[in-house]
Parts: C-alpha cells; sequence; structure tokens
C-alpha cells in the first residue's frame, strides 16, 4: 500500500526564486509568467512579505472541504494525498471556491466551457514515479515531497534543532484534521494570511452533522404526517356519520 | 392573440418587453463570453447575484406551495382551499424559475443533469438538487389538474387526484429536507460568513423562515392577485395565514435571539460596519415590524395593513437570504462584490417572466375557478358535509 505523501514547505530556506512556480506552469502546461495570485493559471504562487518569502498552493487536506461539498464528487483524495478532480464531473457550481477554508480552487471565468483549476501535487507525475515539479526545482530544498509521517519527524526534528528560528507550529499537521502540505515558519502563519481560526475537526463534519438527520427526517416525517392525515381524516368520517345516523333518526319519529 | 388589456396592463407590458431586451443582452453575453464576461463574480468571490436571489432566495420565496398544501390536505383546514390553487401556481413557477436561474449561473449548464448520475451524498448542494428537481416534478402533478381540466381530460385528472394526499405528503417532505439544506450549505464556513449569519442552527432557521416567506408570499400574491384581476379572495383567509405567519415569524425570532445568546455574539451588534447595518436592516423592518403589525388584530383584519406586513416579512426574507450567501462573505473574501448590472438584469427578467406567466396561466387556466372544487376534496377522502362551501367563490 502506498503511504500518504506530502509537501513540506520550510519558508525560512525559501529565496523567493519562482522556479518552482515556473516549473509548475511548465509541468501543467499553463500559460504566462508569473503570477501575484493563484489563478486558474497559477497553480502555486511564491509571495513575499517583510522579505519574508513563502508559497502558497492547494493544501491538499486530509479531510477536503472541496471534496465533501461538490455535488456530483468532481474531487477525490488519492491515496497518495493529492487531492485532485474529475472535469468531465463538474457542473461548476463554484462551491469548492466558496467552501475552501484556504481561498485555492480557481476559476477559468472567461471560457465558455471553464473548469475548476488547482495544484493536483502533479498527480499524472506521481503515477509516472516522478516527484511534484516544484519539489524537483526547488534549489534550496525549502520545499520537499516524501511521506507524510517523515517530514512531520523531520519538520519537528527541524523546530527543536533551532527553535529560535522557527514558530513552534508544523502548520498543516493538524489543520482542519490534517493537510498533505506542511508549513514551517520564523514568523506567525496568521500574519502570513495562513487562516489560524480552523480548529482540528475536518470542517465536513459540520455539514454531516446536519445532512446525517436526513433519513429519519424522510422516515418519520412521513409517517408522521401520514399519521395525521389518518386521524382528523377519521374523526371527520366518524362525525359524518354520527349526523347521518342523527339525521335519519330524526326522519322515523317525525 | 387578441388579448383585451387595459390601459395600466400596457405599461407593464413595455415595461416587460424592456426587462426581457435588457435580460436577452445579459444572456448572450454570459453565453458566448463566459461568466466571467457577464458577472462581477471572481476567484475569491465566487457566489453572487444570481446564487443569492435566483436560486437561494427564489426556493424560499416558493415554499408556500407545500406549506398550503400540508394545512389544506394533511392537516384538512378546507378554508385554505381558494388560495391554494394560485399558491401552487406561484410555487411550480417559482421552482422552474430557480431552475432557469440556475443554468445562467452553473459554468456548464450542459451538464446540469450530472447529479442524477454522480451524486455525492456528503454534499448539501447534492441534497438540495435532487430535492429541487423531485419536487419540481411534484409540483408539476400538484398543478397538472388545473392543464388537464382545461384541455378536458377527466380520466387523468381523476387518477391525479387519487394521489394527491401521498404526493403532498412527498412534496413536504422534499421541501423540508431543500428548504433546511439550503442553510446546511454554509455550516461548511465558520471562518469565512460574518458572525451574525454563521450558526449551527442555520439548517432549522432557513426551514422556519421559508415557511414565514412562504404564507408571506400568499398575502403577497392574493392582494396583487385582486389589484391586476379583481380576484377577491376571502380576506378571513388571509387573515387566518396572517395569524399563522405571526406564530412562524415568533417563533424565528425566538430562534434568533436563543441563537445570539448561546453565541454570545452582542457586543457586535453596534460596530460601525456596513454588516451591522445590513444586520438590522434585516432584524427591524423585515421581522420586528412584521410582527409588531400582526399582533394588532385591527391591523391584521385590514387588508392593507396584511399586504405591508407581507411585504416586511418578503423584504427581510431576502435580506436574510442575500447576507448568508453572498454579503456576509464580503468581509473575510478582501473583495468588494457588488453584481454587474448584467447580473441585475437577468434577475429581473427572470422575475417579471414570473409576474407575465402568472398572469397568463390566471387567464387561461382555471386557477381562480373552482367549480370541481368539492368533488375534488371528496376524492382525497374530505366529507362533503364538514366542506365549507361559503370558501368558495361563486363561479
Amino acid at each position: 500500500m502506498t503511504k500518504p505523501k506530502a509537501l513540506l514547505i520550510d519558508i525560512t530556506k525559501c529565496i523567493g526564486c519562482q522556479a518552482c512556480a515556473l516549473a509548475c506552469k511548465e509541468a501543467n502546461g499553463l500559460p504566462g509568467e508569473e503570477e501575484e495570485e493563484l489563478s486558474a493559471t497559477a497553480y502555486t504562487v511564491v509571495k513575499e512579505k517583510d522579505d519574508i518569502y513563502y508559497r502558497r498552493l492547494c493544501m491538499h487536506c486530509n479531510h477536503p472541504t472541496c471534496a465533501s461539498v461538490c455535488p456530483v464528487g468532481a474531487f477525490e483524495k488519492t491515496a497518495q494525498g493529492a487531492v485532485i478532480y474529475h472535469a468531465h464531473k463538474c457542473i461548476g457550481c463554484r462551491y469548492c471556491m466558496q467552501a475552501c477554508p484556504f481561498g485555492v480552487p480557481a476559476y477559468e471565468w472567461k471560457k465558455r466551457a471553464p473548469k475548476v483549476q488547482k495544484c493536483t501535487m502533479c498527480y499524472q507525475r506521481l503515477k509516472e514515479g516522478k516527484i511534484p515539479a516544484c519539489a524537483e526545482a526547488c534549489p534550496t530544498e525549502a520545499t520537499i515531497f516524501g511521506d507524510r509521517d517523515e517530514l512531520i519527524r523531520m519538520a519537528r526534528a527541524r523546530i527543536k534543532e533551532n527553535p529560535e528560528l522557527y514558530v513552534d507550529h508544523i502548520y498543516g499537521e493538524k489543520e482542519a484534521g490534517g493537510t498533505s502540505v506542511l508549513i514551517l515558519s520564523s514568523v506567525p502563519f496568521e500574519t502570513l494570511g495562513f487562516p489560524n481560526n480552523l480548529g482540528e475537526r475536518p470542517l465536513p463534519e459540520l455539514t454531516w452533522a446536519a445532512l446525517k438527520t436526513v433519513p429519519s427526517i424522510v422516515v418519520f416525517g412521513g409517517a408522521m404526517l401520514y399519521g395525521i392525515w389518518w386521524i382528523i381524516d377519521r374523526r371527520m368520517e366518524l362525525a359524518e356519520y354520527k349526523t347521518k345516523e342523527q339525521d335519519s333518526q330524526l326522519k322515523e319519529k317525525t | 392573440m387578441s388579448i383585451k388589456l387595459p390601459f395600466k396592463i400596457t405599461f407593464w407590458k413595455v415595461v416587460l418587453l424592456l426587462t426581457w431586451l435588457a435580460g436577452l443582452i445579459a444572456a448572450i453575453v454570459r453565453f458566448t463570453g463566459g461568466l466571467g464576461a457577464a458577472t462581477n463574480l471572481s476567484d475569491k468571490y465566487p457566489w453572487g447575484l444570481w446564487v443569492g436571489f435566483d436560486v437561494i432566495s427564489g426556493v424560499g420565496l416558493a415554499a408556500g406551495g407545500f406549506t398550503i398544501a400540508a394545512a389544506v390536505y394533511v392537516f384538512h383546514v378546507k378554508r385554505f382551499y381558494p388560495v391554494l390553487k394560485p399558491t401552487i401556481l406561484t410555487a411550480f413557477l417559482g421552482y422552474l424559475l430557480v431552475i432557469v436561474g440556475l443554468l445562467f449561473d452553473v459554468g456548464r449548464p450542459d451538464k446540469i443533469y450530472n447529479p442524477l448520475f454522480m451524486g455525492n451524498p456528503h454534499s448539501a448542494l447534492f441534497e438540495v438538487a435532487m430535492c429541487v428537481m423531485f419536487y419540481t416534478t411534484v409540483l408539476f402533478f400538484e398543478f397538472s389538474p388545473n392543464l388537464l381540466e382545461r384541455l378536458g381530460w377527466g380520466g387523468p385528472k381523476r387518477w391525479i387526484t387519487k394521489v394527491t394526499v401521498p404526493l403532498v405528503i412527498l412534496g413536504v417532505i422534499l421541501s423540508t429536507m431543500h428548504q433546511s439544506s439550503l442553510g446546511s450549505l454554509f455550516l461548511i464556513v465558520p471562518q469565512k460568513l460574518y458572525v451574525f449569519w454563521y450558526s449551527a442552527s442555520l439548517p432549522l432557521l432557513f426551514y422556519i423562515s421559508a415557511i414565514a416567506a412562504g404564507c408571506a408570499m400568499v398575502i403577497f400574491e392574493s392582494h396583487l392577485s385582486f389589484r391586476a384581476f379583481g380576484h377577491r379572495l376571502k380576506e378571513d383567509v388571509l387573515a387566518d395565514i396572517g395569524r399563522i405567519l405571526l406564530v412562524v415569524l415568533v417563533i424565528y425570532l425566538l430562534m434568533k435571539i436563543y441563537d445570539f445568546y448561546m453565541r454570545g455574539v452582542w457586543s457586535e451588534f453596534f460596530l460601525p460596519r456596513m454588516e451591522t447595518l445590513l444586520f438590522w436592516l434585516e432584524i427591524l423592518p423585515g421581522l420586528i415590524v412584521p410582527i409588531i403589525l400582526l399582533s394588532i388584530r385591527k391591523i391584521r383584519l385590514s387588508t392593507r395593513g396584511l399586504y405591508i406586513a407581507a411585504v416586511c416579512t418578503i423584504v427581510g426574507f431576502l435580506l436574510n437570504r442575500l447576507n448568508v450567501s453572498t454579503t456576509g462573505f464580503v468581509a473575510s473574501s478582501g473583495v468588494n462584490y457588488f453584481p454587474s448590472w448584467m447580473e441585475i438584469a437577468i434577475t429581473i427578467a427572470l422575475v417579471s417572466t414570473g409576474f407575465f406567466v402568472f398572469a397568463m396561466a390566471v387567464r387561461y387556466l382555471p386557477i381562480f375557478e373552482h367549480p370541481e372544487a368539492k368533488s375534488e376534496l371528496e376524492a382525497v377522502g374530505i366529507p362533503e358535509k364538514v366542506f365549507n362551501v361559503e370558501a368558495l367563490p361563486k363561479s
């Protein structure tokens, strides 16, 4: 069995060279030069804040909201950890975009037959036994690819060895149930715009708490409504019968 | 066709044509240039007016269909029978317009049937899609006796009348499921939806407020029908629906207060923000005012007072749905969304189409006539004796 894979991004090692972003464009056949924000033609971007360079890309959640909200199941969490997209299923409701806690999926707004676009952890390359293009292109090993549990151990060791360099937190280890992209940083993650209010429970549980009640609503609701109809109907029938009887008794008397 | 129209309606015909023209231009842009060409939506703001108004609000406004049908057939409140037909018509039209709106909004309208074949049971939207599809079918059957009667097809009409009760119960179940699941859509975004509107009780709040909106729409549309066509409905029936509306609104208000209390958000209520203004608009004129109006017996029994209370309720409902589905996301998205003229044009064109088709249906179908009402009710097991013949307009 394949062990779940992950990407470990060590922001302290990133020099902002854009090699990952350009390699990503090439590997995925995306047009254009480096971009400022994630878009349908940029699966990853390198951003800068106060001389700190960091990447944005799909976090490949262990319990992806995109996969859980999609009405047609167009997203799939693969055994390797990559969250991939099946364009032939997608109807373009954009619920995945509305629901993603990281604001990752992008849409081809200008196209007549648009698709959702996002990082696939280079799933095509993974299947060929290669590693994601960004990890391969990174000259400083700021982005590395490997088994998720192995990378978490490595990240812990780095924090332990250099506690003054790192914030004592592996972003993605537990966020919203954990992700397959793990990030180490020298500054608090929220200053770089990573949401810090996600909690540790998978977000799809929130929806499921409501949706799981549906079968009982159908069964008990249906039975109850039918019962109400039957009781009222029967009582009216009896009332009707009684009045008829009284009528005939009256007739007999006269 | 030679339709005799009074002059006043001709003005509305011009307005109708203008909205259709604007809608047509917008539709051409939408389907040739893509969503980006016609809307102000973006990656950071993927849901706008079309989702918020045409789809999410539209479904709620059509909730009168299942509410009144349940009252008449399940609870045997035969007094409401005169409003049932126009309400079913409104609901059926409403759902059809929701589906048309959806075809504009989704990126791949050619794949709209996909949920039928590749559903994801963990998705609230899948549940909504299936329920809307099935419930529209149910509404078609509930509405069809009007068509069959006009066509003179007595046979099929009798078959449908025989299954009315199971059909209505099915409609109530489907409506309960998807009216609440429209609220469930937003359970997954606790960190994105503004604090006034995110709540774990969204499904229940959506369900109760949809019933209120449905009742308000019955009053609203009865009033308009009377003004436009002179179909007077018994005022005591509408006043009764007003009383139900009052009860539902009070339940909704109490649920809201309880929800705010549990989440402890009182301190946010007076922050100088756009959300605060929208929130108070939703709560004061949209919820408190109709409750006060309907509590006063004299106002509830007056046609005008009832109408104003209904309009307030509908406005409050629309604000709520738009806040939950669109404006509540402005703060977290970091972009200022305002719909483009084309988004607005499509929405207005859909609404005016609804009014137009309603008027045409009233003109050509036996919506406000009930020559067979008695036998129809008998067929579903409501005895003649207790049937209030007075509730029927003289045909």
